[in-house]
């Protein structure tokens, strides 16, 4: 289907004419289609989350609708809980997981440089230890060669196994790479669902919405506040809670080595900081925060039901879930053990966890943030237009 | 009386089987409820609703304006001609507007109405989800507050003492005693065999009820309503009386529910299989009419018609379920339709040439309409004239039924115009005594609602009672 699907693209971008042609749907896609056909005909679950809304402004479901829908579901498991034709109902209808199957395949297709989108279909969570074990190992034998391994770094200073200028000169090149390639493909996405969205451009109030959206996880909440499903048809805010604990997490930790970048190259203050300072808070407030966080998503993950979601991407999300925790759990361990002869040793495992997650960043499980929000933020656009379909009884 | 002996036995999962077990257990009894679907297939018909129809005199929520008392009185007497007791009916209008707090703390959440439902804002309060969520949050309520709950367990015969009850049989050959009972196993809509008798054989030699669909559940068989009225319950309504509509054609046999509907009717003509119209399509908004449907479709040779549209219709209704038949020509769909063509060109350009424009709104009762033909149609009237031509076969579907147990308010069942003291019903199996024909969106569940608390509350009452006086016995 792949190269059907490639195929069919060239011809659209040869054709040079008025008419578009239709691009081929892979199996994925096609089920997402079916399945919408039966739920615009139903719209039981339209209050749950902003897929059913999106969908009822549509009368047919193109390649860059599915796209779309597929990135705006956020697995929450209420409308398969609520269907009436769920499996064993021979519509075999549960959109979780059709939704799920085309976004990971849209992962793959809009991965930047596009040959490295298989990398997606490796990212499994012994492939993300391995990676970051591989990295601390070769640390941990830069630092054996210069003998400065255990025991040797005076204080807590941990630029004196390995220098400040190299830390930078390894990870920057890394992190950039990462934040270009998911750049050029969420661009790409973009393009591709802006004018099945209304082609309208951004404006203000949307991109608020969106961000709120995003920012509160909305849509786990199930609509009613109750919030989302994990084991079962019960409500939870589990999910929603242990993802904000992480993404927040996150964002402290990435905000610590913005604030420390600042204070080494405009206020000339080097590492280490103490505990009252900015870095350290942010930092050790980041790291539980994360760790807590993704030691519940791991949690949530095991006990979830399983006809959520797409089982085959199980390894990516616990890939990521455990890069995470093993981020932020060697991150607290390396100030714990400041000062003692263990420095070097955490410094080497923290660091392969960092460079393995970053490593892994445009091809796992991280993207899908991005992408969701490029999604959110076209419905929010898309939603303040009329809808196209009158219906009548409306 | 050992201890293991519950004081209420539900038998039915639905809606009012769930809203009567939750009620007994709040009211202190030991409760146990025997569905006869496995969890899968729980919930009987009402996994397919989506609303209950409240009364309420100010903006409630997520209700606008007012739907008072009478206005809704009114309601149910002209779709049902009034075929119904208005005092019953009238404590299901009450009922309905004090119930959502009750059905709230058992965790049914309410929204505002879906699109395409605008019409019933002011009259209907949708469950988010639909009605399976709603179904899952009794469930979950019911399991915490430690009602036993058996699947896959129908209930086959009730053992009675005169008119006491005494015993429940299942279909395993189990014997259950309980102090008291309430019967809510629904109508007898998913019994094929049931309905064939009940609608006979018309003058063409069919069997009408043969090409019937069943839009909910296939466990309605009616088993213990056929045995309750054989073992000498009070009766009401006619067998072939029920809620029908008409959908589509290649809706599965069984619990194709809502989105099998053909909600285009209205914008084209409808003809049957000898491709000549039979009723104005444009009487009234959809939403009102097309609880009249099933039933005109069940007249027709074949049980079978086909609403045909044109281009200028689509997108102004809801999307149907299976794709239409789409033809570039009359002649063409015809053909394709295995329509009589001449018949079928010479409808279309009767109605066509009967058309008289005016200023087509599809969101009101407009002034396009037909002259000099028979039957009219008195809205939405355009001539069919745009290709593409699109058309989707119609079946008459069959919702639930209306033979029922006669009750009062007490919700007892009745032998010989005396109640029983201990053996109570809800919900469809009663609901043919407020609804004698014709149907309203909500309203199954608003009787299905309030019926269901009223014999949960007397059956745990008359428990309660006989445990009191068992205790002062000993």
């Amino acid at each position: 289907m792949q190269s059907l699907d490639a195929l069919a693209r060239e011809a659209v971008s040869l054709a040079d004419g008025p008419r578009r042609i239709i691009p081929i749907l892979s199996a994925a896609e096609t089920e997402v289609g079916r399945q919408m056909q039966i739920c615009n005909a139903c719209r039981y679950c339209e209050g749950f989350c902003a897929v059913f809304p999106a969908m009822t402004r549509r009368l047919e479901f193109g390649k860059a609708d599915i796209h779309y829908l597929a990135n705006l579901c956020h697995n929450c498991g209420a409308c398969l809980h609520a269907c009436q034709y769920a499996p064993p109902h021979e519509f075999a209808v549960n959109v979780p997981r059709a939704m799920a199957e085309v976004r990971g395949q849209t992962y793959v297709d809009y991965a930047w440089p596009p040959a490295l989108g298989v990398l997606y279909q490796r990212n499994g969570l012994t492939l993300s230890l391995a990676l970051a074990a591989a990295l601390a190992l070769f640390l941990v034998l830069a630092a054996a060669m210069k003998g400065s391994l255990w025991g040797a770094a005076p204080g807590d200073n941990f630029y004196s196994v390995f220098p400040h200028n190299l830390l930078v000169g390894m990870f920057a090149p890394v992190f950039l790479f990462a934040v270009l390639a998911l750049g050029m493909g969420v661009r790409r996405f973009w393009r591709d669902i802006t004018p099945a969205t209304s082609g309208a451009p951004l404006n203000r109030p949307a991109a608020a919405e969106a961000a709120d959206a995003v920012l509160r996880l909305k849509y786990l909440d199930g609509g009613h506040g109750d919030g989302c499903h994990n084991e079962d048809d019960a409500y939870t805010l589990a999910r929603r809670r242990f993802h904000h604990l992480t993404f927040y997490g996150f964002m402290l930790c990435f905000a610590a080595t913005s604030v420390a970048t600042l204070y080494h190259y405009v206020f000339g203050w080097a590492a280490p900081y103490a505990l009252p300072s900015l870095p350290k808070l942010l930092g050790v407030v980041g790291g539980i925060s994360l760790m807590v966080g993704t030691a519940g998503l791991w949690r949530l993950n095991r006990r979830r039901h399983p006809s959520h979601g797409d089982l085959a991407q199980k390894p990516m999300d616990l890939g990521f879930i455990a890069l995470l925790f093993l981020t932020s759990a060697s991150g607290l361990a390396l100030w714990l053990g400041r000062g003692t002869p263990a420095l070097a040793l955490l410094l080497c495992l923290h660091l392969g966890a960092v460079m393995a997650l970053f490593a892994t960043m445009p091809y796992g499980k991280f993207g899908h943030g991005i992408f969701r929000s490029a999604a959110l933020l076209r419905h929010a656009v898309e939603k303040r237009l009329p809808n196209p379909i009158g219906l009548g009884a409306d | 009386m050992n201890d293991e002996q519950f004081d209420v036995l539900i038998a039915g999962g639905g809606n009012a089987a769930l809203c009567a077990a939750l009620m007994a257990r709040e009211a202190g009894v030991s409760v146990l409820l025997l569905e006869a679907a496995p969890k899968a297939w729980r919930g009987g018909n009402s996994q397919h609703t989506r609303n209950l129809r409240c009364m309420h005199d100010a903006p409630q929520d997520v209700l606008v304006e007012a739907y008072p008392e009478e206005e809704y009185w009114q309601d149910l007497l002209k779709v049902t001609g009034g075929l119904t007791d208005e005092h019953l009916a009238r404590l299901v209008i009450r009922a309905s507007s004090s119930c959502r707090d009750w059905m709230r703390s058992h965790g049914v959440h309410f929204q505002p109405p879906l699109s395409g439902a605008l019409h019933v804002a002011r009259t209907n309060a949708f469950f988010m989800g639909g009605g399976k969520a709603l179904v899952n949050a009794y469930y979950r309520s019911a399991e915490r507050l430690g009602v036993q709950i058996r699947y896959g367990t129908p209930v086959v015969s009730v053992e009675l003492d005169g008119n006491r009850f005494v015993a429940v049989h299942t279909e395993a050959g189990e014997r259950i005693a309980a102090r008291s009972c309430v019967l809510a196993a629904g109508g007898f809509e998913s019994n094929r065999e049931w309905l064939r008798e009940a609608w006979g054989q018309n003058e063409r030699g069919e069997w009408p009820a043969d090409n019937f669909l069943i839009r909910g559940t296939r466990f309605n068989q009616g088993v213990l309503l056929k045995q309750m009225i054989d073992a000498g319950a009070d009766a009401i309504g006619e067998p072939s009386q029920g809620h029908m509509v008409a959908i589509d054609a290649r809706a599965p046999l069984y619990d194709g529910g809502i989105c099998t509907r053909i909600d285009c009717v209205s914008l084209g003509v409808v003809v049957n299989r000898e491709a000549r119209r039979f009723y104005d399509e444009g009487e009234d908004f959809w939403p009102k009419r097309y609880a009249i449907w099933g039933r005109l479709v069940a007249q027709q040779p074949g049980q079978v018609a086909y609403s045909v549209i044109d281009k200028k219709a689509i997108g102004r209704f809801m999307p149907p379920v299976f794709p239409g038949t789409v033809a570039d020509t009359l002649p063409e769909l015809a053909r394709q339709l295995g329509l009589d063509e001449t018949t079928f060109l010479q409808t279309i350009a009767d109605y066509n040439a009967a058309c008289r424009a005016g200023r087509f709104d599809h969101t009101a009762l407009d002034d396009c309409h037909t002259e000099g033909l028979a039957p009219a149609k008195t809205h939405w009237a355009r001539p069919i004239d745009t290709a593409p031509f699109h058309a989707y076969p119609l079946r008459p579907g069959i919702t639930f039924t209306y033979l029922g147990l006669k009750v009062d308010a007490t919700a007892a069942v009745r032998f010989g115009d005396q109640p029983s003291p201990n053996l109570f019903v809800a919900g469809e199996m009663m609901a043919g005594n407020v609804l004698g024909k014709g149907y309203t969106a909500g309203v199954g569940m608003s009787i299905g609602t309030a019926f269901g608390r009223i014999a949960g509350t007397r059956a745990a009452a008359v428990a309660l009672q006989q445990k009191e006086s068992h205790h002062a016995i000993a």
